[in-house]
């Protein structure tokens, strides 16, 4: 089992409002699902969840059969770089470091830095040209497309991919998901993609809805 | 409009108590070290200044009882009616304070109640009840006199200054005088002293000036470090302006876009800074005040040891200080202001609204062409500069320079330490680092002038000891020295103390033209006390037994550097006697030319000088004794008879002083370059999570991140450290061998003290660590939301 | 600095209450004043007056070297009371200054001394007359025959003076009216002093003969308040005759004069008789001052053209002011004195 939740409720500090209500999931190697909802219905802290970048109150998160639960922030760190890969809407590039650097970075921190891989996959995502720019110099486009090969890279069982094209046009964003899938499925890695996107989330296999803190 | 204008603005600090604690607090701390250093050395100087001035009179000579008593009113008269410019005055205490009578009519100028009050009507000085001149705190220990008080907040403390005629009554002592200063320009024509009072005796101006040079010198210290503190706080206060607009450009864009007139904001803007500045200067005087007292205690006792006289140890609130601090915070700012402003005035409308602290990375060659430019110019001072002001103009031109080079330079380190790296969070930790330095550069470069002032200063002041100490043990080798005031006196002290003592060592001198210069030569025994204790800063072999022989002379540096006469050149010592120069000495503290020649040599050429002055070598548990003896059988006056050793330990007291002054400050303008690097770090914490959060989602833990931001502080501070070093020693040595010739005509030797520098390093270390460790701790606490706040959309 | 302040204060109570030159002007309350029906009594009268606010003893010469070159000298002792009474001691109100200068035809000397009365200092006897400050005194058996000295830093002069005439009294019996409000003076002359002695200089000693002319004035208020300086002219001619004429400058200008005849006898000149007229002025120590100046003497048929001898004959003192030689041409030839105050800003 890749991923295993049961139960799972999240209430922010300071709010009224639990923002998860007791959502429960499971996923097998391979499986791709689109996670819908309207703004504010839990589906960014439900991947944060799974991505180990927050706790939840309640419940268990399962990855690859290790209870998320009783981990550390070193626990958690641990996941972030060797299981899960993440990939935000913005802001996902260390603005420090060249293309080329951002893309080994996170294998290198995984340890299973494979410089063929890094450089394969930027020129399937059409990097090559750009790979010794630094993220600022790059389109919005260009910049998702680093994340993307960023983390797959690192080869993780699972991608989180948080509005990977909320920022990009139609048909940039068109291009983006198409490659993000497809390079997914050639890695057999476990794919969430949250969107509010229909259109996006009708081409994913498996599609869940999140509604007032609860799948449906 | 302007009402909401200001609304929206002052609400940005409103919001962001942070942001207005770090610009009023840097402000405020860049004032306040200018106008503590400030307030010390004013202060100290005005004490000095008062301390030689209530008829400390060195200066003068002045003509005493031979035996030390009381002259009377009608010699007095008759002394000015044979043509003697005399002015009487009469001493004595009053309870616990000295009191010091003085004739306005006749005092040579610069005696007397320095800077009296506009009150000082010299009819309520001289008639009625009279006026006393002190110091509150004097005033209030005299006994009811019936005198007006005068408040005299220059006079020296514990005394107490009015009319003779006063003093005489006061005293109970009508018709008496204890001594006359003699003014230096007298009449062409007058009678013989002796004719007309055969009991008085005419002492010379003394020659403690020697060590009244050297104080000079302390304060040319406490000047330097004057300049260097005003330089780290223009850095300062320059940081914390640049970051408070960099902090508000969001705002200043949006009021733009909902139609806010340009012109109108700029100006809202620099009157908001103004008052801002205002504010935090009165803060920072405040704290300079603060600072200044806590210090002064020991400032006080520095000189009251060089004086032997009261120096007050409590700080008076002089208009001067606490303007020019006012001034620091309001120039500092408008200089920084103008800058800020002129770039918003550019931005354009669109530009990006985020704070681009770090988007500085590229900026072009200018600073760096201007700090070679500026390290050229400190360069070709050094080498072709004449003049003080040419020595402080390369001070400036190395600091500045110094400062403008840092940031490349860091740049420079960084990408090596990044070509270096193999992991990749060592590698990300170089690329951000260098991505730190823009946003950090002002507060390291503070940091940079910090130490380097620090070394430079500390360089100086323990070259000077250590010059100064050998100078003592050199100068003032005899534990006794004796004035006598005629050849049978003369001939008296040497009969008596010759069996009593080592040595009877006569002080021989005569002035002479030499090389067309105004010099003393002076005749010296040949005595191990002189092969002991001299050093030279370059001799022939065996340079005293030449001496000896008479085939040769020793010259000291301030006439070797204006005549030129280096080791072998020929010295004219008379007409038709010209010998080479054997050994060239340190004279710290003489502003003449000085010639030493054998005893032999200088009777047989300056028969007609008779030695009046002795330096008797004796066990220094006999001194008292043989004082005694002087006085009751030869008739010496006390204060004729000096006894060194007592001087040179206050001397050496002084210098321990000095240094207790001196850490403190460096550790101030360490703490304050610290506090400076805090600020930054905190204003740069909120804009460097987009930085962050990317490193952390990927797996590193919120402690490592910490962690990191803790040694890139360290490392900063490192290589800004190793920056400080050569530019602190170029400092100390413009300030040794620049400033000191140009200023006092002698060059100080310079000495290294690696222990103290390595010192100095850590310290700097640990400023910038303790600095870090705050917002590493808020890092370290952060939560997680906070972090994916950034990756959110809405941002 | 003190003592220049002291003094300033002293002196120039004036700058604070701007009234007159060298507080000439101020109000003389509590000191005797000048009284048109005092008649002078000598040798009395050469003593010092105490209860009057200020009095000098003022001696000017015109000289020649044994080269013809021509010199000038001055000696002046001035007292002023801070209160109308004397005394002994330092706690005396009687002040003293002495200004001695030389001056030669390229350079000019100056040294001023100053001194309390009570202690011996200063202070002014009668029989045998002597009048000192330090080593600084004119002294002598009787008014006829005086000894005068003085020495500074770098001149000294020691001259012997003998009176060829009798003692001239000034305006009304030697009262001296000094404006149009009625502020006056007492005021006499000994204008016929013959001199001969030596001059010490920088370059050596020089023998010397010419004439002096003392000028003796006692007063509390000698100077209306819109008074702000005088010019002052003593002038010998050739022919024996000589005049004696001021300008005290104010909101209108106030003159008198007395003409002197070889005989010594004098005859006072109401206001406006006397006038003054400025041709040319000269930069010194800073200020603007006129140096030459056309006099007339309409009553008398004089019109002569006045020039310094020395233009910088500066006094640089405590109370700064313009006093020298000057040499007479015109209708009548001659040389004379020239003092004018009040140019010190």
């Amino acid at each position: 089992m890749l991923l295993r939740l049961h139960d799972v409720a999240k209430t922010y500090p300071g709010t009224e409002m639990a923002v998860l209500r007791g959502v429960s999931l499971t996923m097998v190697a391979g499986d791709m699902l689109a996670l819908t909802g309207e703004s504010g219905s839990g589906k960014s802290t439900l991947l944060h969840l799974v991505g180990g970048l927050d706790t939840a109150d309640s419940g268990v998160v399962a990855i690859d059969g290790t209870d998320l639960t009783p981990l550390d922030d070193a626990g958690r760190a641990a996941l972030r770089r060797g299981t899960v890969g993440v990939i935000f809407q913005q802001f996902n590039l260390i603005p420090s470091l060249t293309v080329v650097a951002n893309i080994a970075f996170q294998a290198r921190l995984a340890g299973r830095h494979d410089p063929d891989l890094a450089l394969a996959l930027a020129t399937r995502l059409g990097l090559a040209a750009h790979l010794h720019k630094y993220p600022e110099q790059l389109s919005g486009g260009q910049q998702q497309r680093v994340a993307i090969a960023r983390t797959l890279a690192a080869r993780p069982k699972l991608v989180l991919a948080d509005e990977p094209t909320g920022n990009l046009d139609e048909a940039t964003a068109d291009t983006v998901f198409a490659l993000l899938c497809e390079l997914v499925g050639e890695t057999g890695a476990g794919l969430i993609l949250v969107t509010h996107s229909e259109r996006l989330a009708t081409r994913m296999p498996r599609r869940l809805h999140l509604s007032e803190g609860q799948l449906t | 409009m302007t009402g909401s204008i200001l609304a929206a603005l002052l609400g940005h600090w409103w919001r962001n108590p942070l942001q207005a604690f770090t610009l009023l607090a840097g402000l405020a701390l860049g004032t306040a070290l200018w106008s503590g250093v400030q307030a010390i050395n004013a202060e100290a100087r005005a004490s000095y200044d008062a301390a030689a001035a209530t008829l400390g009179d060195g200066n003068l000579a002045q003509i005493t009882e031979r035996d030390g008593g009381v002259i009377a009113q009608d010699t007095y008269v008759a002394l000015r009616r044979a043509g003697w410019l005399v002015s009487p005055v009469i001493e004595g205490r009053l309870g616990p304070v000295r009191v010091v009578g003085i004739d306005p009519l006749t005092a040579p100028g610069g005696v007397g109640p320095v800077g009296t009050t506009d009150g000082a009507v010299l009819e309520s000085f001289l008639s009625g009840e009279g006026q006393i001149f002190a110091q509150a705190a004097t005033q209030a220990q005299l006994p009811d006199t019936g005198a007006n008080g005068m408040l005299a907040p220059d006079a020296a403390p514990n005394t107490a200054i009015m009319d003779i005629g006063l003093a005489q009554r006061l005293l109970g002592r009508p018709g008496q005088i204890d001594r006359l200063l003699v003014a230096p320009e007298q009449p062409i024509r007058q009678t013989a002293l002796s004719d007309v009072a055969p009991d008085l005796a005419l002492l010379p101006p003394q020659d403690g000036s020697d060590v009244g040079r050297l104080t000079d010198s302390f304060h040319l210290n406490l000047t330097a470090f004057g300049l260097l503190a005003f330089a780290v706080g223009l850095f300062i206060v320059h940081g914390a302006i640049g970051l408070a607009f960099e902090q508000r450009r969001p705002i200043v864009r949006t009021l733009r876009a909902l139609g806010a007139p340009l012109g109108r904001l700029i100006t809202l803007m620099a009157v908001e800074l103004a008052v801002l500045a205002f504010a935090a200067g009165a803060i920072g005087v405040a704290l300079g005040y603060v600072v200044a007292a806590a210090l002064l205690p020991d400032v006080a006792a520095t000189l009251r040891g060089l004086y032997g006289a009261d120096v007050s140890g409590q700080l008076a609130l002089r208009p001067a200080w606490w303007l020019s601090g006012l001034a620091m915070a309001m120039g500092g700012t408008a200089v920084a202001a103008s800058g800020a402003l002129w770039s918003l005035a550019r931005m354009p409308l669109l530009a990006s609204a985020q704070p681009r602290a770090w988007a500085m990375a590229r900026q072009g060659a200018g600073p760096v062409v201007v700090a070679g430019m500026l390290l050229a110019v400190a360069g070709a001072l050094a080498i072709w500069g004449t003049g003080l002001l040419a020595g402080f103009a390369m001070l400036g031109a190395l600091l500045i320079g110094g400062a403008l080079v840092l940031p490349p330079l860091l740049a420079l380190v960084l990408r090596l330490g990044q070509a270096q790296a193999r992991g990749a969070v060592a590698q990300w930790f170089w690329a951000d680092t260098r991505q730190q330095v823009p946003g950090l550069s002002l507060a390291l470069m503070a940091l940079l002038l910090a130490m380097a002032a620090n070394v430079g200063v500390s360089t100086m002041v323990s070259s000077f000891r250590l010059t100064f100490t050998g100078f003592l043990d050199q100068r003032l080798a005899s534990e006794l020295y004796v004035r006598t005031t005629d050849a049978a006196q003369a001939d008296a002290v040497a009969a008596l103390a010759t069996p009593l003592v080592d040595a009877v060592l006569p002080v021989l001198a005569v002035d002479r033209q030499i090389a067309g210069y105004p010099a003393e030569i002076y005749g010296a025994r040949d005595h191990a006390t002189y092969r002991d204790n001299w050093l030279f800063l370059r001799a022939a072999p065996d340079v005293w037994d030449a001496l000896a022989r008479g085939e040769g002379v020793l010259v000291n540096e301030q006439l070797y550097r204006r005549a030129g006469l280096d080791l072998a050149a020929d010295v004219v010592i008379a007409p038709g006697l010209s010998l080479p120069v054997l050994g060239i000495y340190g004279d710290y503290g003489n502003p003449a030319g000085q010639v030493i020649v054998t005893e032999a040599v200088f009777r047989q050429q300056f028969p007609d000088v008779l030695a009046l002055r002795f330096g008797l070598r004796i066990d220094p548990d006999g001194v008292a004794a043989l004082r005694s003896v002087l006085r009751d059988q030869a008739g010496v006056a006390d204060a004729a008879m000096v006894d060194q050793a007592a001087i040179k330990a206050l001397s050496l007291e002084v210098f321990e002083r000095t240094f207790t002054v001196t850490t403190a400050l460096n550790i101030l303008t360490l703490a304050v370059a610290g506090f400076a690097i805090l600020m930054s770090l905190l204003t740069l914490a909120a804009m460097r999570l987009p930085q962050l959060a990317p490193v952390w989602a990927l797996g590193l833990t919120r402690r490592r991140l910490a962690g990191l931001d803790l040694v890139r502080a360290v490392v900063l501070a490192a290589v800004t450290g190793a920056a400080a070093l050569p530019l602190g020693l170029a400092l100390a040595w413009a300030l040794l061998a620049v400033v000191n010739v140009e200023a006092f005509g002698w060059q100080l030797p310079m000495y290294l003290f690696p222990l103290d520098y390595l010192r100095l390093g850590a310290l700097a270390l640990l400023a910038a660590a303790l600095a870090a460790l705050w917002p590493a701790w808020r890092l370290s606490r952060m939560p997680p939301a906070q972090l994916l706040g950034v990756f959110r959309n809405d941002r | 600095m003190i003592v220049r302040v002291l003094v300033l204060l002293l002196w120039l109570p004036m700058q604070a209450m701007a009234q007159g030159f060298a507080g000439l002007g101020t109000d003389g309350a509590g000191f005797a004043q000048a009284d048109p029906d005092t008649v002078l009594q000598f040798p009395a009268d050469h003593g010092e007056h105490p209860d009057f606010r200020i009095e000098w003893w003022y001696l000017t010469a015109n000289m020649t070297g044994p080269d013809g070159t021509r010199y000038g000298l001055q000696w002046t002792l001035f007292r002023s009371a801070l209160a109308p009474r004397d005394g002994q001691g330092w706690d005396t109100p009687q002040l003293w200054m002495g200004h001695a200068a030389i001056t030669t035809p390229d350079a000019h000397f100056v040294s001023e001394r100053l001194a309390r009365g009570g202690i011996g200092q200063a202070g002014v006897q009668v029989t045998p007359f002597a009048a000192w400050i330090d080593d600084w005194a004119m002294e002598g058996a009787d008014f006829d025959a005086l000894r005068l000295r003085a020495s500074g830093p770098d001149f000294a002069y020691d001259v012997g003076l003998t009176a060829a005439g009798p003692l001239v009294l000034h305006g009304k019996r030697g009262y001296s009216v000094k404006s149009a409000a009625g502020q006056a003076s007492h005021y006499y002359s000994q204008p016929f002093f013959r001199l001969t002695g030596t001059l010490t200089l920088p370059g050596g000693d020089v023998p010397v003969t010419g004439m002096a002319w003392l000028d003796r004035e006692w007063s509390s208020q000698p100077l209306a308040a819109d008074q702000t300086g005088w010019n002052w002219f003593s002038l010998s001619f050739d022919s024996g005759d000589k005049l004696m004429g001021f300008v005290l400058r104010g909101d209108a200008d106030f003159t008198a004069a007395t003409w002197i005849a070889a005989d010594g006898t004098a005859t006072a000149l109401p206001d406006g008789a006397f006038a003054a007229e400025q041709l040319a002025e000269h930069n010194v120590a800073g200020r603007t001052v006129p140096v030459d100046w056309r006099v007339r003497l309409p009553d008398r048929g004089i019109d002569v053209t006045v020039r310094a001898m020395n233009r910088d004959a500066w006094m640089a003192t405590s109370v700064p002011y313009w006093e020298g030689p000057v040499t007479v041409s015109g209708s009548h030839a001659g040389v004379g004195y020239l003092e004018m105050t009040g140019y010190d800003d």
